[in-house]
C-alpha cells in the first residue's frame, strides 16, 4: 500500500512537479519512460516517489520514446493504468505509437511539455510537438499554468478511462515557462484525488486469460474504415464526458474548466486567441488596452481535440477582429489555429477580420508589449472593418518585418 | 508586484534560492513565481533566475522584467554580466563581493549613483556551509535590505524549506543567513 504524501494546502510547484504529483496520486500502474528536456523532471520526480514508497506501480526505463509509448500500449492492453511524459523530439519519435494507442482504444495519459522541434536543435518552448500530434486521435487538454497542469492531468485519467470514451489523453503545458516556473498550486489531498480519479476499470484486458482477446489486429478494406469511423465518433462524443468530469472537478475544488476559455469577452471588440502561458499574459495586455478604451478580450481552447467548433464561434460571435496566434512554424500555410477558427466562424455565418500571428518559436519571449501591439493591429482592423495589415505576420523576430498574404 | 532578478553561475544555487524564497513567501498567502533562463547552461556558465511576488495571482509569463532588486551571487558577474539591464530608477542592488561598497563602485563605475549593498556571500558560505553556495546568505541579505520578513521568521520558514536535508546542513544555512543579514552594508 502506497504511503500518503504530506501536502500543504498551498504548494510552490513548477508544472513538472505538479504533473508528477498528479501521476503519483492517480497511482499509475506502469510508467514507461525515456526522459527528455524539459519534461525530464516529471519522470524523475515520479521515479523518486516510487522509490520512496509513495506509488505502488512500476517504472520501466526503456531505450527510446518509441519504446516508452510501446510499453504504455502493452501495459494498457494488458489491463492496467499507464502513463508517460515527453517533449519535442521524443514526442516525434512516439508519433507512430500514438496512433496505435488511440486506434487500440487504450486510455493512456501522456503529459506533454511542449518544446520546439529541430532543426536547429532547441530545448525551449513552442507548440510544434502539440501540432505534430493533433491528428493522432487523442484527446488534447491544454494548461496555461502549473495548477492547471496538475488539475488536467488528474482529470485526464477520468476522461480517457470513462467506459464511453476509452481513448488516450494528452495534457499539454509550455516548456520552461510553465514546466520550470514554480507557482502557487493547491493540490488535492491524496485520498481525495484517488477518490476523484477512481479505480482503473480494465476493458478487454489481455491478462484476463478466462476471456481471451486480440489486440493490435490487422484490418484491410473490409473493416479498417469502420474502426476509424467509430474512433472518431467516440472522440467527438467524448465532449459530454469531458464536461461531466470538469463539472465534478469544480464541485470538489471550485476550479472551473470549460471547453473554451474566455476572458472579458462579453463586450470585446478585439480578441487574442492563443494557447498555453500566452493566454494569461494576454489578459494583462487586454486590461492595459481597456485602460486606453479598446475593448480587448482573450479566448483559448481548453480542449484542442475534440475541437470545440461551435463553442469557438460562439465565443467569438460579437468581435470585430481576432488574432489567431500560432506558436509553431506554419510550414507553408496559415497556422492551425487560424485555419480552424476561420472555418468555425465561416460555418456560423460570422465574418470578423481574422489575422494570423506566428510567435514565440524556440522559446522566444512573448512580452506584454508584443501582445499590446497585436491588439493595436486588431483595433485598426476593427475600426476599418477590414484587414489593414497583412493577414500573416511573424512577431518578435529580428531583422526586417516578415509577413505574408 | 515585486520583481527580483538573480545573477549567478549555474551550480551556485540561484534557482534553489529563488524557489526557496517563493516557498517562504507563498506561506504568507501571497502569490509567487520563480523561474530561470536555461538554454544549454553548463555548470559555471552565467545565468539569471527570477522571482515575482504579488497579492494577486500572477498571470505574467513574459521573461522580460524590470527588477526591483538585483541579486548578484557571483563576484565576477558584476563585471561580465549586464547586471543593470532593464533597471528602474529605484532598482536596488545586493552584490556579493569582498570589496567595500566604495571599492566596488570604483571598480564598476556603472553602479555609480545607484542604491548598492554589498555582502561577501562567498566567504560566508565557505565559513558556514563549507562550500561556495552563496544562495542562502544572499536571502539573508535580502531580508535585511528589503525588510520583507524579520530574521527569526525567515529562518524558521527556511528550516521548513530545507527540512529534507540533514540537521547539520540546516544549521549551517541558518548561520549563513544570519551572518549575511548582519553583515550586509
Amino acid at each position: 500500500m502506497a504511503k500518503k504524501y504530506e501536502l500543504n494546502e498551498v504548494e510552490v510547484w513548477d508544472g513538472n512537479m505538479a504533473a508528477a504529483h498528479a501521476l503519483r496520486q492517480a497511482q499509475v500502474d506502469i510508467l514507461a519512460a525515456y526522459p527528455i528536456t524539459p519534461s525530464t523532471p516529471i519522470v524523475q520526480n515520479y521515479s523518486k516517489f516510487l522509490a520512496d514508497g509513495y506509488v505502488d506501480g512500476e517504472f520501466i526505463m526503456v531505450e527510446s520514446e518509441h519504446s516508452a509509448m510501446s510499453g504504455c500500449v502493452a501495459a494498457s492492453a494488458a489491463g492496467v493504468r499507464a502513463a508517460t511524459a515527453t517533449s519535442s523530439q521524443g514526442f516525434a519519435l512516439m508519433v507512430e505509437v500514438l496512433y496505435q494507442a488511440s486506434g487500440m482504444r487504450l486510455p493512456i495519459v501522456l503529459t506533454v511539455v511542449n518544446r520546439a522541434l529541430a532543426a536547429p536543435l532547441n530545448v525551449n518552448g513552442d507548440h510544434s510537438d502539440m501540432y505534430l500530434g493533433r491528428d493522432a486521435g487523442w484527446i488534447n487538454l491544454c494548461s496555461y499554468n502549473p495548477q492547471e497542469a496538475y488539475d488536467l492531468t488528474l482529470m485526464a485519467f477520468k476522461i480517457g478511462e470513462d467506459l464511453n470514451v476509452r481513448l488516450p489523453v494528452m495534457v499539454h503545458q509550455d516548456g520552461f515557462i510553465c514546466s520550470h516556473t514554480a507557482q502557487n498550486v493547491r493540490p488535492l489531498q491524496d485520498e481525495e484525488a484517488q477518490e476523484f480519479v477512481g479505480e482503473y476499470k480494465p476493458v478487454n484486458s489481455m491478462l484476463d486469460v478466462a476471456n481471451p482477446v486480440t489486440h493490435g489486429v490487422q484490418t484491410e478494406e473490409d473493416w479498417h474504415f469502420e474502426h476509424k469511423a467509430r474512433q472518431h465518433h467516440d472522440l467527438m462524443n467524448s465532449v459530454s464526458v469531458i464536461k461531466k468530469v470538469f463539472a465534478e472537478f469544480k464541485d470538489r475544488t471550485g476550479r472551473e474548466y470549460d471547453l473554451v476559455y474566455t476572458y472579458k469577452m462579453d463586450d470585446a471588440d478585439v480578441a487574442i486567441f492563443a494557447l498555453g502561458t500566452t493566454v494569461e499574459s494576454a489578459q494583462i495586455a487586454a486590461d492595459q488596452m481597456r485602460e486606453k478604451g479598446i475593448k480587448a478580450g482573450v479566448v483559448s481552447l481548453r480542449v484542442f481535440r475534440p475541437f470545440p467548433f461551435n463553442e469557438v464561434a460562439e465565443a467569438l460571435s460579437n468581435v470585430k477582429a481576432i488574432a489567431a496566434m500560432d506558436r509553431s512554424a506554419p510550414g507553408g500555410t496559415f497556422g492551425a489555429l487560424f485555419n480552424e477558427i476561420s472555418a468555425s466562424l465561416m460555418a456560423h455565418g460570422k465574418k470578423p477580420v481574422v489575422l494570423n500571428y506566428i510567435y514565440g518559436l524556440g522559446g522566444r519571449d512573448t512580452t506584454i508589449n508584443m501582445l499590446k501591439e497585436v491588439y493595436e493591429d486588431l483595433d485598426k482592423c476593427a475600426k476599418a472593418g477590414e484587414a489593414v495589415v497583412p493577414l500573416q505576420q511573424f512577431i518578435g523576430l529580428r531583422g526586417p518585418k516578415l509577413s505574408f498574404y | 508586484m515585486l520583481e527580483i532578478r538573480w545573477h549567478s553561475r549555474a551550480g551556485q544555487g540561484a534557482v534553489t534560492g529563488a524557489k526557496g524564497l517563493a516557498d517562504v513567501v507563498a506561506n504568507t498567502g501571497k502569490y509567487v513565481q520563480a523561474f530561470a533562463f536555461y538554454g544549454s547552461a553548463k555548470r559555471g556558465a552565467a545565468m539569471t533566475a527570477y522571482n515575482r511576488v504579488d497579492d494577486q495571482p500572477i498571470l505574467n509569463h513574459e521573461k522580460y522584467m524590470r527588477p526591483d532588486y538585483v541579486l548578484v551571487i557571483d563576484p565576477g558577474l558584476t563585471y561580465t554580466a549586464d547586471i543593470t539591464a532593464n533597471e528602474k530608477e529605484d532598482t536596488k542592488y545586493i552584490i556579493t563581493t569582498h570589496l567595500s561598497k566604495e571599492e566596488l563602485i570604483k571598480s564598476q563605475p556603472k553602479l555609480e549613483g545607484k542604491e548598492v549593498y554589498v555582502v561577501d556571500c562567498m566567504q560566508i558560505s565557505l565559513d558556514t556551509i563549507g562550500r561556495a553556495i552563496p544562495n542562502t546568505p544572499m536571502l539573508g541579505a535580502l531580508m535585511k535590505v528589503s525588510g520583507m520578513f524579520d530574521l527569526d521568521y525567515f529562518q524558521e520558514a527556511m528550516k521548513k524549506v530545507l527540512s529534507k536535508f540533514p540537521q547539520k546542513i540546516i544549521d549551517a544555512n541558518m548561520a549563513a543567513i544570519e551572518r549575511a543579514y548582519n553583515e550586509v552594508k
